[in-house]
């Protein structure tokens, strides 16, 4: 017992010293995200474990993180070792960025398209992508029953998605369809990359269109049919969990906990098409290095750790994003991976689909942007204010915005010389 | 030591520390204000007036001050009659009514959000009553009024005792004799509160009513955990011009025009309950 006694001593003061020691050369991970803190402590605990030294993983909101990240690098010198982020959260600072080129990922493929759009339009690889998503629609096994007959989930569209809705909501006698709208809610990702490209087959361009005018009337009519508490939701999982939705539209990693919470309850399936196809938005992560970095050579193998198919592997159970790596997925996935994937390929496969990138080229104005969307949907659906009235004037918002950016056209509007125009 | 020296070299500390984290931060938050890229400019004020929602903010949160305050303040004086008249248990009931001051304003947000969730305690309270077969939707959207009410509930909840805690030490101060003189006359406890206690009550109701005004300007977490936003706020609003559309600039100009309203109703309250200095106790 005595021995036993002295050897836990040994090994807890061998290890207050190994924790003491550490501290100093760890490095800081400062990531948008994995925010939800089981996310966080997932990639604390399961992904970061195996590189060879400590890794401090934390993670902020887009906003503090870059407020800090603006303040290291106007301080000129930092302690944030590697960056994680979206696309948008990197365009703003591209030019503070380490050129990633010459990590060595030891001969795993990387997702070209992706890669190509980490160099944020420079010769450098400014970002490295490290895992992917995109939004999914997911439904209660239960809503199934009302589906209006002939309609194949796989190739919904947004008339269906309207009539099954009522179908539901007069059933039942409660309003079913769910819609992140709250505050924390990913609301205007999907007007920028669903909603307006399935019935414009643009994002910015024909903002007011008449085209657009339909497509928010149509929305206004699905929202007769959605639960008024939307506008608190932030996370869909939650409220399909509780059954006060059956039909949900968000991002796959807040879907997630609903289907491996109960994998036989629920159904994921593509986004609804409208007029001008079937708009959807993938989502790219990436890691960076800022020129602040205390020490860039670790964190450019913390890179490379980042990017080997193990890590992705255990990112994708810690997150729900997927790997952007040539990787084979193994049977142990958990039930939210085994749904989404099929459900996923469905869309991005379909014939009529048609992918909307995540705003770019905008700088710090990409909250500004998403503004221009929430703003109109809050005025227009919420307030009941006249359509066309809105997008005229959230029209020369969003124009304002992107001269000012002089950003140009991204995908799905067509190239453009200079600033996008809002016709 | 010089003896004339001490107030301000024990004063020193307080000055260097409001200095360095409030003058110097307020000068740079002002220069913010109204410059843009670095010329001199009020088109922050501008844009921060021309967004639809500005004129919903300013109403909201005036509002708001304007109903919370005063039911606070009178709460408050009831509450600090009561300690101060206890013979017995005075500082336990002293206690217990300032337990909601050591909680945070956002846990006090989600405390009430507990509440009037659609399926929190009042819902499951109504339907086990059998008064409502489905929970009613309390903080939607489309009930802006309950939002409101909730808010102003959680404020007046979360809050009322800072003011109670600065009135039963005004009261502590108002001198015995007045009460047994009024008393002598026949005066009843009303009156005895209305003629005496309140009058001599002045500077602590000032130090108070100033106190809680300025902090309900600065109202936010409980309106975030109540009403998202749905009832957009001052505060809530110049939050989102920093954070969410990371406009520092315009963001200054909002927490400018909230210290300005601050500012304005602190000197408002100071002329208005004024206590000459031949009248101080």
């Amino acid at each position: 017992m005595k021995t036993m006694l002295r050897k836990l001593a040994g090994a807890a003061l061998a290890l207050s010293f190994a924790v003491g020691g550490a501290q100093a050369q760890q490095v800081l991970f400062w990531s948008t995200q994995a925010r939800p803190v089981e996310e966080t402590q997932k990639m604390r605990d399961e992904v970061l474990k195996g590189f060879d030294g400590p890794v401090d993983y934390q993670v902020a909101e887009d906003g503090p993180w870059l407020t800090r990240l603006q303040a290291e690098l106007q301080a000129g010198s930092g302690t944030i070792g590697l960056l994680g982020g979206l696309h948008g959260d990197f365009s703003t600072v591209g030019a503070d960025l380490v050129d990633l080129s010459a990590v060595d990922v030891g001969g795993v493929k990387v997702n070209e398209a992706y890669k190509k759009l980490g160099m944020l339009g420079t010769g450098e690889q400014k970002y490295m992508p490290w895992m992917q998503a995109t939004y999914l629609m997911a439904a209660n096994k239960q809503a199934l029953q009302y589906l209006p007959p002939g309609v194949d989930l796989n190739t919904i569209t947004y008339d269906q998605l309207i009539e099954w809705s009522k179908t539901i909501a007069e059933k039942t006698g409660s309003p079913k369809f769910g819609f992140p709208a709250g505050p924390k809610g990913l609301r205007h990702r999907f007007f920028e990359g669903f909603l307006y490209p399935s019935y414009t087959g643009s994002m910015v361009t024909k903002f007011r269109s008449p085209e657009a005018e339909t497509a928010w009337n149509k929305f206004k009519e699905l929202w007769q049919y959605t639960n008024p508490n939307s506008t608190n939701y932030a996370f869909m999982q939650e409220p399909l969990l509780s059954g006060e939705v059956w039909i949900a539209f968000d991002h796959v990693a807040r879907l997630a906990d609903a289907f491996n919470q109960k994998p036989g309850d629920f159904v994921a399936f593509p986004a609804p098409a409208g007029p001008a196809g079937r708009g959807f938005m993938p989502v790219v992560a990436g890691v960076a290095i800022p020129k602040t970095s205390p020490d860039i050579d670790k964190a450019k193998a913390l890179v490379a750790y980042m990017l080997k198919p193990e890590t992705q592997i255990a990112t994708l159970k810690a997150t729900n994003f997927f790997p952007v790596v040539d990787v084979k997925l193994p049977d142990d996935m958990p039930a939210s991976v085994k749904a989404f994937g099929p459900a996923i390929a469905a869309m991005t496969g379909a014939p009529d689909a048609l992918p909307a990138l995540l705003p770019m080229g905008l700088g710090d104005l990409g909250g500004k942007f998403n503004q221009v969307y929430t703003d109109s949907f809050e005025r227009i659906v919420l307030g009941g204010e006249d359509v066309h009235g809105v997008l005229e004037e959230q029209a020369a918002a969003l124009k304002a915005i992107i001269d000012q950016a002089k950003a140009p056209c991204w995908a799905p509007d067509k190239p453009s010389e200079g600033a996008c125009p809002v016709d | 030591m010089n003896g004339k020296a001490l107030p301000y070299l024990l004063l020193m500390p307080a000055t260097l520390f409001l200095c360095v984290f409030f003058l110097y931060p307020f000068v740079l938050v002002a220069f913010e204000a109204v410059t843009r890229d670095g010329a001199f400019t009020f088109d922050n004020f501008r844009t921060m007036a021309g967004s639809w929602k500005f004129p919903a903010t300013v109403r909201n949160t005036l509002l708001l001050a304007a109903i919370v305050v005063p039911i606070q303040l009178a709460m408050a004086l009831l509450m600090a009659s009561i300690v101060s008249r206890l013979e017995t248990g005075r500082s336990a009931a002293l206690y217990i009514f300032a337990i909601p001051l050591g909680i945070s304003d956002l846990a006090a947000g989600l405390i009430w959000l507990a509440i009037f969730d659609q399926s929190g305690f009042l819902n499951t309270l109504l339907s086990g009553l059998g008064i409502v077969d489905r929970p009613i939707m309390f903080l939607g959207y489309q009930s802006k009024l309950t939002i409101f009410i909730a808010v102003a509930l959680a404020e007046i909840w979360r809050a009322s005792a800072i003011m109670m805690v600065i009135l039963v030490a005004g009261m502590g101060l108002i001198p015995k004799e007045y009460y047994e003189a009024a008393e002598v006359f026949g005066a009843g406890p009303w009156k005895r509160f209305v003629r005496i206690t309140l009058p001599l009550l002045r500077p602590s109701l000032q130090t108070a009513i100033i106190l809680r005004v300025i902090l309900a300007f600065e109202v936010f977490a409980v309106v975030a955990a109540l009403g998202g936003t749905n009832l957009p706020v001052l505060m809530g609003e110049t939050y989102n011009w920093q954070f969410t559309l990371q406009d520092r600039n315009v963001a200054a100009a909002s927490a400018l025009l909230i210290l300005a309203i601050s500012i304005g109703f602190t000197l408002f309250f100071l002329r208005v309950l004024r206590v000459p200095k031949e009248a101080r106790i």
